[in-house]
């Protein structure tokens, strides 16, 4: 059985139907990644896996639970993490600190009242690891805040990966970034993907093909094609945004 | 903009200078207000109001949870101090610990009904609660004495052992308050640097990542209020003390929206010493605008808007931008940088 599963899952706001009948499965040790049109539901999708929405219809489990209807600090606090489109970072406090909070050590100590965070070298080491994972090691006592847009993508990956997690959802990872920044990325989730269970929405196909184990296309809140990238490499749709986005580029 | 959060304490000193200059003019209060013809009770005001608005602050700087109607347990701790001296024992630490457990139950309850909420239905139920309060003691009149308040509440001496001294004078009863002001000064400074106050923190920046991190945000959320009704107890009882009386006037939403203008004034957002400063300046403008003018509210209030409006952060923050201007000899070296 596969790590994490999602079964015939609906979702809809209102009268609006975003997801129909998704069903996914995310195999341990691979990288998994989810494209689809601006829209498509995907980043709903997520939300519905990790616990910010509840699905209307379907099933979730992970590790053989089921999580669907569990809340995202629970769900969190199994071993999934996950980044978000929006980038969503501890933005008064220092860049260690986004790390720190994350970290199953801190979390245990979160009802000391009385033992200072900033002197522990346990969590201060552990998140200097973190942060060095991801290049950031040498920003560590800047304000988050004063990251530059690439950096804070980073830091985004970094707090996902502070929690230790048995599986990885990114949504958009790139998603803004410049090229260089972008080839960055892509050495970062290879290092990565040795770890850890990935899973990846992205619109740069580029980036996708080359780092993907299995792709799924989501299309009008539905499954359309799934396969090994180079299976899916001649699916119409996926023929048809490529060239879109060669002829754009 | 500084913030509260944006300067981790590090190493992490129970002391710090702050407090020793605090504890100093603590100290010399009750020779200062004289000699600026201030009155000794002035001081005993203070301090239990700093006491208040530092627990409050937890709550409002720290976490960024709105509460209008805290007043109301600051009205429960003196109402709690007042009774268990009339009905169980004439007590100092019986009326202390009555206090700060009859506050901290209320706000537990209070707290489990606020803390699923978010925005501004939090504070509204905050009023809600605050207002009900309120009406209880206006209307329980056989408890509470209703509208003349509970009246002839001793100043229990004070014992350690078999040493004992009276508070009936009002420079023994400030020095009583500046102590326990002290000790909530030191151990609200060490859990604003815990781990359990950082993620309170981490709330108030980002309420959605704390969950996805993992954190059971509305359980922080019930333990800050409930802390900040207990300390809001602890100054309440002071209070039944100074007053000799325990009143429903400062359970009103006037009062309760008081303590939010200190706190905004003194800079409560952006540092752990905002309620501090805010407190001081309130009762000093208090005193000596009111000197001057029956109208020093309105002063007070116009104040407190352009405060608002042209420094958010407050005097604290003026304060820090002050440290700030003046060139540092060196960077402060980050101790973790060579493990890195
Ligand atoms: N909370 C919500 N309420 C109503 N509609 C929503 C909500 N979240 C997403 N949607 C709608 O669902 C659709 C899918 O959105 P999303 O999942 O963000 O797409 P994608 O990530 O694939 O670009 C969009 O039309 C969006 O407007
Ligand atoms: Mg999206």
């Amino acid at each position: 059985m596969a790590l994490f599963e999602a079964r015939n899952i609906h979702k809809r706001f209102g009268s609006r139907v975003v997801l129909e009948n998704i069903s996914l499965s995310f195999e341990a040790g691979q990288v998994s990644g989810i494209m689809g049109p601006n829209g498509a539901g995907k980043s709903t999708c997520f939300h519905v896996l990790t616990g910010q929405h509840k699905p209307d219809r379907g099933e979730v489990t992970f590790d053989g639970q089921r999580i669907s209807g569990l809340p995202p600090q629970r769900i969190a606090r199994m071993g999934v993490s996950r980044s978000f489109q929006l980038m969503n970072l501890f933005d008064d406090t220092v860049v260690i600190e986004n790390v720190m909070l994350a970290l199953p050590a801190f979390r245990a100590r979160r009802l000391h009242a009385m033992a200072a965070v900033f002197s522990d070298r346990v969590l201060i080491d552990q998140a200097l690891a973190v942060l060095d994972q991801v290049g950031l090691a040498g920003r560590a006592w800047d304000a988050a805040a004063s990251l530059s847009y690439g950096d804070r993508r980073a830091l985004e990956i970094a707090v996902a990966l502070a929690a230790e997690p048995r599986i990885l959802f990114l949504d958009e990872p790139t998603s803004g970034l410049g090229i260089e920044a972008t080839r960055r990325l892509a050495q970062l989730v290879k290092r990565l993907r040795d770890r850890y269970t990935i899973v990846m929405i992205e619109h740069d196909m580029r980036f996708l093909f080359e780092l993907a184990d299995r792709i799924s296309v989501i299309h009008w809140g539905q499954v359309i094609a799934e396969g090994p990238p180079a299976q899916l490499a001649d699916n119409k749709w996926v023929r048809r945004s490529t060239l879109a986005e060669a002829t754009h580029a | 903009m500084i913030s509260l959060s944006d300067i981790p304490a590090r190493p992490a000193a129970w002391i710090t200078l702050p407090m020793v200059v605090l504890a100093t003019v603590l100290l010399a209060t009750p020779w200062l207000l004289p000699a600026v013809g201030l009155y000794q009770y002035l001081g005993i005001e203070i301090a239990i109001w700093i006491i208040f608005a530092l627990g409050f602050n937890l709550l409002f700087g720290y976490t960024g949870l709105h509460s209008f109607g805290h007043g109301a347990y600051l009205g429960i701790g003196a109402y709690a101090f007042g009774l268990f001296q009339h009905n169980v024992a004439v007590s100092l630490w019986g009326g202390l610990l009555a206090a700060v457990l009859t506050a901290g139950v209320a706000g537990a309850l209070v707290g489990a009904f606020l803390s699923h909420r978010r925005g501004i239905y939090y504070a509204l139920l905050t009023i809600g609660f605050g207002q009900i309060f309120w009406f209880l003691a206006m209307k329980l009149h056989r408890v509470t004495g209703g509208e003349d308040g509970l009246l002839g509440i001793p100043r229990p001496p004070l014992t350690l052992g078999s040493w004992q001294v009276a508070l009936t004078d009002n420079r023994a009863l400030f020095y009583f308050a500046a102590a326990l002001l002290l000790i909530v000064v030191v151990l609200g400074w060490r859990l604003a640097n815990s781990p359990f106050g950082r993620v309170l923190q981490a709330i108030r920046q980002n309420e959605t990542r704390a969950r996805f991190v993992g954190y059971e945000v509305w359980r922080f959320k019930w333990a800050v209020f409930t802390l900040s009704a207990i300390l809001a107890g602890l100054a309440g009882s002071l209070l039944a003390m100074a007053q000799q009386g325990a009143y429903p006037d400062v359970m009103s939403l006037h009062q309760s929206g008081l303590v939010v203008m200190m706190v905004l004034v003194g800079g409560g957002l952006v540092s752990f010493w905002g309620p501090v400063l805010g407190v001081v300046f309130y009762f000093v403008a208090r005193d000596v605008l009111g000197g001057l003018t029956e109208t020093w509210l309105l002063w007070y209030g116009l104040i407190f808007m352009a405060m608002v409006i042209l420094r958010p952060e407050g005097l604290a923050g003026m304060l820090h931008g002050l440290s700030r201007r003046r060139p540092r000899l060196q960077p402060a070296p980050a101790p973790a940088t060579e493990a890195a």
